[in-house]
């Protein structure tokens, strides 16, 4: 008894904390309020719930050896100290989106959104992880996709790996339009941007040739040549002659973007793609522990309401009331599932001891998921007025402060244009009139936690450009490699028809499969950048079902394994996530297909646009008759991307649901575990 | 302290893909006595074609 007392403290402290944040109205609350209900409900899940799933549901043995030891090659297989894998595991897992969706999730105020942070990893999203890894750990430590041809069949394994390319796809459009409108008209975020692929292709000539593998000095001199960047572009912003020529429009980002990512995905990867992955990975982790201790220090108060008035719909941000659409609009930080791939990727050929799985597994969600409080508290210890007049679409608040003074102040949300001006002088931009997508709100909401540290009012323009660069720099990061991953799989599916596709000794196939590979998310890219709504709207709600799909999949897959390890009286473990998702992604998909609110439906929104193109009429935005066809053509194409997705999710829980029927069946366990005597050490 | 250090280098390094070479050194010359390891430059770079070839390992939105 007496070991449980000092988490049943916890626990107490926990609670009162959400109660606090839950309850308080009309007075601000801290922040810290919503760092410690995280922190208490976070280790009393981890010490309880994992601990349970790891000894009773997994019965994970530390005294079977995992495949770091009995494949051991120094290479790919190698045992690792577990806290040294788990900065390797959570650097992998951790990314955009954790920052953005909270961020956009805020217009509904920030308690939805924790509560579902707090309630959907603990019980969907470290589970998943967790779950993932040691059906992984088992055999071998393969992908999920053969993961699933394993233990479901090859017709589902087949399914899931098509599923995942989209998802990729969707991924890289969506992270590179957040980019895209971060960087839009700030020739100071876009020259800081632009001095990284100098700067990378410097460090890529000293690893290759002057200093090879000498990862640490590299990464620091690259970290100085960014502060020179970073400090030196607020003259170039400001000098007539540079100034211009770094500021574009965000239909030229994007085909900027287009063209840097189909040519640094070809670039040999130790002249660009490694050396910015050492920057951008050692700058986000410094870059989130500095926020987490910014935070504690300031501790400021939340000045976003609990609840606002779009809890039942009609939001700027996003469209859709609260459920299902928040469920999809927080998924990386909640639930993520494209951390199934990761945790069938190489963590789990390091791991040294079974019973390392649940730090790993669950515990890096778990601080994945504290990201994401962080992100919901940077938007919510914005004024209110600041954060809808950046996050609406232009066709809602227009362009200019008045007009966006005006719109703001019209939903609730009381604000001046001096305020608007204000903030954006503050933080050396023209505006901050629109600038959606979440990473300049944070980047806001970082300037302001950072220079209350460091530097004071004075250095905000310059904390605020940091978090641009590194949110940035690791987006890119992401489409590059992402890029790359999206080509081999192209190269590999394609493979199946035409085997010599998959050939990577000469240049063509790479080449095409590339190509083929820009141009998917740069045709999603381009939609959003050029949608009226600010394109966030639309993409990050198909970006949210299609990673959601992919959880439940993974959840799927966990639930067929238990019941193939005759361990279905747990399967709850990983039924209930599955069962909640399923309903959040199908009814969210069915929504965004058939509502009858153009707002919300992609059918209702062609056919309203439709009707008026045979009228002859024009429909704001469209200016031209071109313009109103390729809105409704976008419109089906999205319409019939949702209804792809709802495809994979069905047809895949009908073959779980046959799956665990036969595994009921059979009177003796048939997972297919790789036991360590059937494979030869290398 | 040092043992610290060295844990938090062994950590940045494997965030960017490079495992110990020191590990794979023991392993080499425990298991292939036979066959001389790659030195820590080919080393660096053959993890570094891994980790973006084909099947490398993703990273998260």
């Amino acid at each position: 008894m007496q070991r449980h007392v000092i988490w049943i403290v916890l626990a107490a402290l926990g609670a009162y904390a959400t109660g606090v944040i839950a309850f308080t109205r009309g007075e601000p609350v801290s922040a810290l309020w919503m760092v410690i209900a995280a922190a208490c409900v976070f280790l009393v899940a981890y010490r309880y719930y994992a601990l349970y799933i790891a000894r009773h549901v997994m019965r994970l043995d530390p005294a079977r050896p995992t495949p770091a030891l009995y494949r051991t090659d120094g290479l790919d297989y190698v045992p690792t100290d577990r806290r040294v894998l788990f900065g390797h595991h959570f650097a992998a897992i951790a990314g955009a989106g954790p920052l953005v969706g909270p961020v956009l999730a805020a217009q509904m105020g920030y308690l939805p959104g924790t509560l579902w942070i707090l309630a959907g990893v603990v019980l969907a999203g470290a589970v998943q992880d967790f779950m993932i890894l040691f059906v992984s750990m088992r055999r071998d430590g393969r992908s999920l996709g053969e993961l699933i041809r394993m233990e479901m069949g090859t017709v589902p394994g087949a399914i899931a790996l098509a599923g995942t390319f989209m998802i990729i796809v969707i991924i890289l459009a969506v992270l590179a339009l957040v980019v895209v409108r971060a960087l839009a008209d700030s020739p100071w975020g876009v020259f800081t941007v632009a001095m990284t692929v100098p700067l990378a292709i410097t460090m890529g000539v000293y690893t290759r040739w002057i200093r090879p593998g000498r990862i640490g000095e590299v990464s620091i001199l690259g970290f100085l040549g960014l502060m020179i960047a970073l400090v030196y572009g607020q003259s170039v912003a400001a000098s007539p002659f540079w100034g211009p020529l770094f500021t574009f429009t965000p239909e030229q980002l994007c085909w900027i973007l287009i063209g840097y990512g189909a040519v640094a995905s070809i670039l040999p990867v130790w002249l660009l793609l490694a050396p910015r992955d050492y920057l951008s990975t050692f700058l986000k982790i410094g870059a989130i522990a500095a926020l987490a201790i910014g935070i504690v220090i300031m501790a400021p108060p939340l000045r976003m309401p609990p609840l606002t008035q779009f809890v039942a719909g009609g939001g700027p941000v996003w469209s859709g009331a609260l459920f299902p659409f928040l469920f999809i609009t927080i998924a990386c930080g909640a639930v993520s599932g494209f951390h199934a791939l990761i945790s069938s990727g190489t963590t789990p050929k390091l791991i040294a001891n079974e019973c390392d799985a649940p730090l790993l597994g669950y515990g890096a969600m778990l601080m994945e998921a504290f990201v994401a409080i962080m992100a919901l508290i940077g938007a919510s210890i914005l004024d209110p007025g600041v954060y809808f007049a950046m996050n609406s679409p232009a066709a809602v608040v227009g362009t200019d402060p008045a007009s966006a003074a005006a719109a703001v102040t019209a939903m609730g949300f009381p604000i001046s244009a001096d305020t608007l001006q204000q903030a954006a002088r503050d933080v050396g931009e023209a505006t901050v009139i629109s600038r959606t997508g979440g990473a300049p709100t944070l980047a806001v909401a970082m300037a302001e936690i950072f220079s209350h540290a460091v530097g004071g009012a004075a250095m905000k323009a310059f904390w605020y450009h940091f978090a641009i660069l590194f949110e940035a720099l690791f987006i890119l990061t992401a489409v590059d490699a992402g890029t790359r991953a999206g080509r081999f799989m192209l190269q590999d599916l394609i493979g199946l028809a035409a085997p010599s596709f998959r050939r990577n000794d000469t240049i063509l196939p790479g080449v095409i499969a590339t190509g083929l590979c820009v141009a998917s998310w740069g045709f999603f890219l381009y939609q959003g950048v050029t949608d009226p709504l600010g394109g966030v709207n639309t993409l990050w709600p198909v970006f949210g079902i299609s990673n959601q799909m992919l959880a439940t999949v993974a959840l799927m897959l966990g639930t067929v394994v238990l019941f193939r390890m005759k361990q279905e009286r747990f399967a709850w473990v990983t039924l209930i996530p599955t069962v909640w998702l399923v309903i959040c992604t199908i009814t969210a998909g069915l929504m965004k297909l058939f509502s009858p609110d153009p707002a919300v439906g992609f059918v209702a929104h062609a056919t309203r646009f439709s009707a008026a193109a045979e009228r002859g009429e024009l429909l704001a935005p469209a200016r031209s008759m071109a313009a109103m066809r390729q809105i409704i053509r976008n419109d089906w194409i999205d319409a019939s991307l949702c209804a792809i997705f709802l495809a994979v999710v069905l047809s895949l829980m009908v073959y779980a649901v046959r799956s665990c029927l036969a595994a009921r069946r059979s009177a003796a366990p048939t997972a297919n575990e790789i036991l360590p005597d059937a494979v030869p050490a290398e | 302290m040092r043992a610290l250090f060295r844990r938090l280098r062994d950590t940045a390094r494997l965030m960017v893909g490079q495992p110990s070479y020191d590990a794979y050194c023991a392993h080499m010359a425990e298991h292939h006595p036979d066959r001389p390891p790659m030195s820590r430059a080919d080393f660096f770079r053959e993890r570094e074609r891994t980790r973006f070839g084909s099947g490398g390992n993703g990273r998260c939105c």
